[in-house]
């Protein structure tokens, strides 16, 4: 059974832009879309160690939801995690966090 | 030693063509059993003499030297200051006036010229001077400043020969603030190069730039005043002028002096006579350069020197290279006007066939000559416009393709050749590069851009005339190779910055949907939205932190600070001018002490604080901005400082207030968004501690006003910044900088800093000038328009942030849990401040904390 955490209200958030949450203990990198999905992956960015993904950039790669590290340029994937740019380093891809949003409040559970 | 290797190399004279040869060498065999040493008697490095006008306009006698890596090879010694005074052949040897004896089994001569002057009365009087080295052209400018102080009064100078090294001194002696006359023998200037009605022309427009001109007449004697310096010169007219400075420009002759007394063979008029080898009457020793006489001639011109160079590298290793003279043209330089010429100038060629069009009212004067059936391209003169020159040149002796007269016509005539020249035309005859080479650097050696090319073939790097045939022929060859250099910005765009640009300021368009609906696909990505965010902004388009302009940018301009390696910002207030005041500085320090923030003084001449928690940074701010600072912009595309000195307002040798101005173009150009970062820097006086030349755009003031300098660059790829205008007052120095900024932000590429703009841009600086300068395109309104569009429109954007909660919300650590930080920060004390912990050190995680840690080693 999901135990869902709610961080926000969506209204709380800008589109294409990320803030973060704390969910039991984890620190978490929400984004919103354009199409107003939410979701969610890790804040710690696997190359440089700081807690910065939820500063990235959104964008799109191909149909897929994307975001770029503000610290190396490493890009994601918002929908898998996968490590779609590694950016000539190894491949490390991020934890995705399930996340929905319900009458307008943003839910984020831990994975 | 193997019998066909060269082994000891020794060459007298480093020179261009020494320089040249060794460049050579250097590429043409990797290995191999030679060793070379180049032995010079001036005391610098090998420099390009060709420019050696740049002096006058504050270029420092270093920045003239030849690609100096070449002397770093190991097999390759270069000995300057000493000069060879004995040629021993049969012991094959050379002694320098030092007593430095050099074995040689292979020895190559490149001693140039020596600038001959007539046995006239007088020529040995403080004064006078020659035109021919960097000593030379020092000697004049110190003269000519401490005679103008001794005198108390402007100078007048007088340069005698009306040649094109003539008319280069004159425009120099001008520069340096003489009333200047030119005296020429001959019935007009350029006699050699220039037709009657050529002649005239230019003497018109020479004229008009404030040089006397007196043809016909010979100085017959120079008179000393009182304390024995040069005063006047009497002349063959019976006339005399008053002469406090005298330059002769009468012509050059071979240095030959070692040749000829060493027993070569020497050519009648002078020179060591060589074949087309370039070997000369001994078979060990070779002559290169303006010493070399081939078929009777020697060339004053580097071209066919370089030329001679590439022989012998080529001979020496058994290769078939020989020496053929491929006809010169000829054009004027550094004189501030347009004369050119190649060819037959005089149509002497048989049945030959001239079309001239003169035109009095826009002061040109050109000429095409061509063959009795007007179909073979036999010469050309160009005086006031000599922009067909480059493109015409080439076609010597070829089909021209069209109807003279049509090249020549004012408008809509004949386009003139492009990027059709045929394989084996030399484009660039100063390194002698043919179009075949050219086509070879995009289609072999993968160049995708004119700078490339240039750096490949270094075709365009010596004298820049043939740049925009070169552009033409790069262009063209990219494109029939179907070679698609994509010029996509990334998969959302598939067009390159500056056509975006066009199109949304065309279109009017206002946000990112906007954009990327009308001319992209897809939500964007790192690359097209911060490109997308900097033209909105450089339009006008509101503040960066707009809610629609808001997920265009990058972490650092979304809050407005510097991203550190762990996540924290940096703090850097803008201080113009490099000014602060004390009660500033103690707000800072205040500010610094409290959040424990690493500060330092930033190469920029302002301060750094770094570590500031995104949460923190509203704080921060609040604080800096009720002491009446502003966002410093460290973090944007966009104007970092202006640097300057400190000028006449303190400074012994300030000549200009550097300070007054770089602040005034501080606070101008204040969050001006372009494709990369830009510096500025203002020097008060020729010393230019600012080290404005190094920068994109450097201002370097004079006596009459300031010299603008753009395209400079430190960092990664240091380049000089080239001179755009000279002179100006303060309103036009703001203009040309204004124009400079906004064709720059207009057209550059992204993330592509002014130096390789610059350098890459079509035609050169000399096109950057007309455009900028001269208006020729009649864009300077345009211009202008952009950057007084910004500064109407500037607000600092740390006090609009502060005055809006929306946007102070996006400081928040947690979402959900305010107050809250970041937990994973640590940080431990160096040099008494804090700075970010590697794992395994000792570590707090409040750097207020962490800066008093007791560190044991
Ligand atoms: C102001 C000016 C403008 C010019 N503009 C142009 C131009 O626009 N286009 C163009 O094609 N050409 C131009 N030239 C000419 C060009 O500079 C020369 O053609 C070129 O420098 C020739 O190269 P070089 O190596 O043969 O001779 P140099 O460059 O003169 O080099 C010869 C060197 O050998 C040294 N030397 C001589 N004898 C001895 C010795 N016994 N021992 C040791 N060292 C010795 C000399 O001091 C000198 O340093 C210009 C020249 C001047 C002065």
């Amino acid at each position: 059974m999901t135990r869902w955490t709610a961080v926000c209200a969506l209204a709380d958030l800008d589109p294409e832009r990320g803030v973060t949450a704390l969910v039991e203990g984890h620190q978490v990198a929400v984004f919103r879309l354009a199409d107003d999905r939410v979701l969610a992956v890790q804040q710690k960015d696997p190359y440089s160690g700081a807690n910065v993904l939820s500063r990235g950039i959104v964008g799109s790669a191909g149909d897929v939801a994307t975001v770029t590290s503000p610290m190396y340029k490493q890009v994601w994937s918002l929908e898998s995690g996968t490590c779609l740019d590694p950016g000539g380093k190894p491949a490390h891809d991020l934890v995705v966090f399930p996340a929905r949003v319900d009458d307008g409040r943003v839910l984020v559970a831990a994975p | 030693m193997s019998p066909s290797s060269p082994g000891r190399i020794v060459v007298v004279g480093a020179g261009m063509v020494a320089h040249r040869f060794a460049d050579q060498l250097r590429s043409r065999s990797a290995e191999g059993d030679w060793r070379l040493t180049v032995i010079g008697d001036e005391p610098l490095l090998p420099y390009d003499r060709v420019h050696l006008s740049d002096l006058f306009t504050g270029k420092d006698a270093a920045a003239l030297a030849l690609e100096p890596s070449v002397w770093a090879d190991p097999r390759i010694t270069l000995v300057t200051g000493e000069r060879v005074e004995r040629l021993d052949r049969d012991a094959r040897t050379v002694t320098t006036a030092t007593g430095r004896v050099e074995p040689y089994d292979t020895l190559v001569l490149a001693t140039g010229s020596w600038a001959w002057t007539p046995r006239t009365e007088g020529t040995d009087l403080p004064g006078v001077f020659s035109y021919r080295t960097v000593a030379d052209v020092v000697a004049v400018q110190e003269w000519a400043a401490t005679r103008a102080a001794e005198l108390g009064r402007p100078l007048t100078g007088v340069v005698v020969g009306g040649g094109v090294l003539g008319l280069e001194a004159a425009a120099a002696l001008q520069g340096l603030g003489a009333t200047t006359t030119v005296v020429e023998f001959a019935d007009r200037l350029m006699n050699v190069q220039l037709d009657d009605g050529g002649g005239e022309a230019l003497r018109v427009l020479v004229t008009a730039n404030g040089v006397e001109v007196r043809t016909a007449a010979a100085a017959v004697r120079l008179g000393a005043a009182d304390d024995g310096a040069v005063a006047t010169m009497d002349l063959s007219t019976g006339a005399t002028v008053p002469a406090d400075v005298v330059v002769f420009s009468t012509g050059i002759r071979p240095r030959d002096r070692l040749a000829r007394e060493s027993g070569l063979a020497i050519g009648e008029r002078g020179g060591v006579v060589v074949g087309r080898t370039c070997r000369t009457s001994d078979p060990a020793v070779w002559a290169i350069g303006e010493c070399a006489s081939f078929e009777g001639e020697c060339v004053g011109l580097v071209a066919p020197g370089n030329l001679m160079a590439d022989v012998v590298a080529s001979q020496l290793f058994g290769g078939p290279r020989t020496y053929t003279p491929a006809p010169e043209g000829t054009r004027l330089k550094g004189a501030g006007v347009e004369a050119a010429s190649f060819g037959d100038v005089f149509g002497l060629t048989p049945g030959a066939l001239e079309v001239t069009l003169a035109d009095p009212v826009a002061r040109t004067y050109r000429k095409i000559v061509v063959s009795d059936d007007a179909r073979t391209l036999l010469g050309g003169v160009f005086v006031g416009d000599a922009s067909l020159y480059a493109s015409l040149r080439p076609l010597l002796g070829r089909p021209l393709g069209a109807d003279p007269s049509a090249f020549l016509a004012p408008e809509g005539g004949a386009p003139a050749p492009g990027g059709d020249v045929p394989d084996d035309v030399v484009v660039c005859s100063c390194a002698n590069v043919s179009a075949g080479s050219v086509r070879a650097a995009v289609t072999e050696h993968g160049c995708t851009t004119v700078g490339e090319v240039k750096a490949c073939t270094k075709a365009g790097t010596v004298c820049g005339s043939c740049v925009p045939l070169l552009t033409k022929i790069v262009t063209a060859t990219l494109e029939d190779a179907g070679i698609t250099v994509s010029r996509a910005m990334c998969e959302h765009f598939a067009m390159p910055r500056a056509e975006l640009f066009a199109l949304v300021r065309e279109g009017g368009l206002r946000t990112f949907s906007e954009v990327v609906a009308a001319h992209g696909t897809g939500r964007g990505c790192v690359i097209c939205k911060p490109v997308v965010a900097s033209i909105l902004s450089s339009l006008g388009a509101g503040h960066v932190l707009e809610p629609e302009h808001a997920a265009l940018q990058d972490t650092n301009d979304h809050v407005l600070a510097n991203l550190q390696k762990d996540g924290t910002y940096s703090v850097v207030p803008r201080v113009p001018g490099g000014e602060i005041t004390p009660e500033k500085l103690l707000v800072i320090a205040q500010v610094a002490q409290e959040f424990g923030l690493y500060t330092r003084i930033t190469g920029a001449q302002r301060i750094g604080m770094f570590g500031a928690r995104i949460d923190q940074l509203p704080a921060i701010w609040r604080r800096l901005v009720d002491a009446g600072m502003e966002s410093g912009q460290a973090y944007g595309k966009s104007l970092r400082a202006v640097k300057s000195c400190v000028g006449s307002a303190w400074c012994r040798f300030g000549v200009q207030d550097s300070v007054g101005m770089g602040v005034r173009l501080e606070l101008r150009y204040r969050g001006l968004r372009a494709p990369h970062k830009f510096k500025v820097g203002v020097s008060g006086c020729a010393r230019e501690c600012a080290e404005a030349r190094g920068k994109d755009v450097g201002v370097i003031a004079t006596e009459k006003g300031w010299n603008v300098y753009v395209g400079g660059n430190g960092g990664f790829t240091p380049r000089h910044a080239e001179l755009l205008a000279e002179d100006l007052d303060d309103d036009r120095l703001v203009q040309v900088v204004d124009r400079f900024l906004a064709h720059y932000i207009q057209t550059a590429d992204r993330l592509q800093r002014t130096a390789p703009w610059v350098a890459d841009y079509p035609g050169g600086i000399e096109e950057l000038r007309r455009v900028l300068v001269e208006d020729a395109l009649g864009i300077g309104a345009q211009l202008d328009a952009l950057v007084a569009d910004h500064v109407d429109g500037y607000a600092d954007e740390w006090r609009s942030t502060l005055e809006d909660p929306d946007k102070l919300r996006r400081f928040q650590a947690f979402v959900n849990a305010p107050g809250e930080h970041d937990p994973d920060l640590a940080y431990t004390a160096e040099r008494g401040q804090a700075r970010p912990a590697r794992p395994g050190e000792t570590a707090h995680h409040d750097p207020v904390v962490a800066r008093t840690l007791e560190i044991v080693p």
